[in-house]
């Protein structure tokens, strides 16, 4: 059985130009102890997601569908419901940890708090185990530095604070929404073998929201890439990359940077990213694809077409293998 | 910390003798003068008198004198208006009052504002939001001249509940006029500051983060939003509070409170010298106090401030 099962989950942000509809129908379950990755450009839908199954969207966004995390609903749940899911069950960490801490409090009270809460451990205890899960993510000289605040640590030492943080309850499925966007890349590669150990040592399954394929290809069993709030493509991260099925996964991949490859300009997809308060008709890629025909007009389904693989998209997929090269 | 206060208090030496000097030119160079009256004075007593105020001394020796009687004798000088009463019998009398109505309408704005601020934040764009701003709206273009007024004919002559005016310290009754009157408009401007930095703060990323970690809503705004979400409501009080505990003539006229609002007014129109320095050192010495302890409360707010 699932951990995490996501049916048919939409979001839609009321704004003065009217709807946007930031997610469709999203689909999409996650195995106990399994890496799921995340892909798609700025406004993919892919955060706004992840912010539906925790509760965390803003004020004029509403989520439909269904969640259901270790056999309970949990979508739109009343807020004592969704606050006990939240730290206890499902963690969250952000791209920038420079400003997701609490500036205000010092890092054993905003940590201490999470267990004090939902654990009722006394003050003391909390802050104990707190420098146990600071050693535990490799902070250098936990017990003296628990009692800092924030901004006296650096930019890595942070997003591993705010990684403790959310393990400290334990949680059954972490979401990483960029945990490494805004770190330099050394940096970026000890938080990625990090989240690996702890995952691996806590048995914990994990949602990997990225735009970085490397990291993608590091850190994933599966990966599902979004565009226009849709799920384009999903599938175990070996064959997805080494054999895209849609037009669009073609696209990120071959706009990798080469080291080995001379060309002077970086290949890029053409176009722009859609509007989503207008979406256009049918596939919201075809704008932008080389593949188009008449029939992307209508919007392809998310289907089957090898074991544990998906696409959406309606071009046969001899042409996609043969056209490679179809982004300059 | 300690360091730096004690640099702050010595910036406040200079600070304050420049106020002086300055206020003392500016007063000299408007036209008349303590003893000029409707009907001129003979020649020979108005001589007499500026050489008894010493008003017949160069400038710069009258400021000297000045200056020199305040550091060794703590003495503001004699009325020049009222010849028994001392500038610092004046104070003394009135700033009491003033302190006392000033301080109470101070909590009593800061603690309805912030309360209201608040509410409307978590509450945006409901009933509540809307009635709160509403509130502040009506209580910002309602001056207090109005209000007096207002509250004396409906609390004194309508209901007969409090004395119109007058001042007793050992009856609160004569209080809660004045502390009304004066705290309503900036109670508002509290509110909307709140209300807009509250929202600020709501918006921001650590808030997205309690929330994650399934904090109930009220731990959220009280221990994660509230201290941020004051910066800005404290920068603001510090000059507010010098303005409030110093009176507000409106209130001293309209409830005869006695306060130095009017003894202040009063000695600018009479041209009353050492009065009216004596009140603007008096305001001038707390206005530099208390933003001094605007920035202390910064630092205890914001950790990243260290000074």
């Amino acid at each position: 059985m699932p951990l995490l099962r996501i049916e048919d989950l939409s979001v839609r942000f009321r704004t003065h130009d009217g709807a946007v509809q930031a997610v469709n129908n999203v689909t999409l379950s996650v195995d106990p102890g399994e890496t799921l990755g995340i892909v798609g450009e700025s406004g993919s839908g892919k955060s706004q997601l992840a912010f539906a199954v925790m509760g965390l969207l803003a004020r004029n966004g509403e989520a439909s569908g269904r969640v259901r995390l270790d056999g309970q609903d949990i979508l739109n749940a009343p807020p004592k419901v969704i606050n006990r899911v939240r730290a206890e069950k499902v963690a969250m960490i952000f791209q920038d940890p420079m400003t997701s801490l609490n500036p205000y409090m010092r890092v054993s009270d905003q940590m201490a708090e999470v267990l004090v809460l939902h654990k009722g451990l006394s003050k003391r205890d909390a802050v104990a185990e707190s420098v146990r899960m600071l050693d535990a993510v490799r902070i250098p000289d936990a017990r003296g530095r628990v009692r800092l605040y924030p901004h006296e640590f650096s930019g890595g030492m942070r997003q591993r604070v705010m990684i403790a943080m959310a393990l400290l309850c334990r949680p059954k499925l972490l979401i990483a929404d960029e945990p490494t966007t805004a770190l330099d890349v050394t940096v970026q590669a000890q938080i990625m073998t990090l989240l690996a150990d702890l995952q691996r040592d806590f048995g914990m399954a994990m949602i990997l929201i990225t735009h970085d394929l490397g990291v993608v290809a590091g850190a994933c069993e599966r990966v599902a890439v979004m565009y226009g709030g849709r799920i384009r493509e999903l599938g175990p991260v070996g064959p997805v990359f080494a054999d895209p099925a849609h037009p669009y996964t073609q696209g990120l991949l071959s706009a990798i940077p080469r080291i080995d490859a001379r060309d002077d300009e970086l290949a890029v997809i053409p176009g722009q990213p859609p509007d989503m308060s207008r979406p256009p008709p049918g596939c919201a890629f075809q704008p932008r694809c080389a593949y188009r025909r008449d029939a992307c007009d209508d919007r392809p389904p998310l289907a089957p077409f090898a074991p544990d693989r998906w696409r959406a998209c309606f071009a046969p997929l001899d042409e996609l293998r043969a056209g490679t090269k179809a982004f300059p | 910390m300690f360091a730096y206060i004690l640099r702050r208090l010595a910036i406040a030496v200079p600070t304050l003798l420049l106020l002086i000097v300055l206020s003392f030119l500016l007063m000299h160079l408007a036209p008349g003068g303590p003893f000029t009256q409707e009907r001129a004075l003979p020649p020979q007593v108005l001589a007499n008198l500026n050489a008894k105020y010493g008003l017949d001394d160069p400038l710069w020796r009258q400021i000297w004198n000045y200056v020199w009687g305040i550091v060794v004798h703590f003495d503001f000088g004699p009325s020049f208006v009222y010849p028994d009463r001392t500038v610092n019998q004046l104070i003394a009398d009135g700033f009491p009052v003033t302190l006392t109505y000033g301080s109470l309408a101070f909590l009593a704005a800061v603690a309805v504002g912030i309360t209201l601020g608040t509410l409307a934040a978590i509450r945006q764009n409901t009933w509540l939001d809307y009635l709160a701003v509403g509130i502040s709206i009506g209580a910002q273009v309602l001056p207090n001249f109005v209000m007096a007024p207002l509250l004396v004919l409906v609390l004194t002559l309508w209901l007969g509940w409090l004395p119109g005016g007058g001042w007793s310290f050992s009856d609160p009754s004569f209080w809660i006029m004045p502390v009304i009157a004066l705290s309503t408009s900036y109670m508002a401007s509290i509110a909307r500051i709140t209300r807009s930095s509250m929202l600020e703060v709501l918006g921001s990323n650590h808030i997205r983060t309690a929330r994650a970690k399934g904090m109930p809503e009220h731990r959220v705004i009280l221990r994660h939003a509230l201290r941020p979400a004051m910066l800005p409501v404290v920068s603001y009080l510090g000059p507010v509070f010098v303005s409030m505990i110093t009176g507000s003539v409106v209130i001293d006229i309209y409830f005869s409170t006695g306060g130095i609002g009017k003894a202040f007014v009063d000695s600018a129109l009479n041209r009353d010298y050492a009065v009216m320095m004596g009140v603007t050192i008096l305001v001038g010495a707390l206005t530099i106090l208390f933003n001094l302890v605007v920035d202390i409360l910064y630092a205890w707010i914001d950790p990243k401030i260290r000074y």
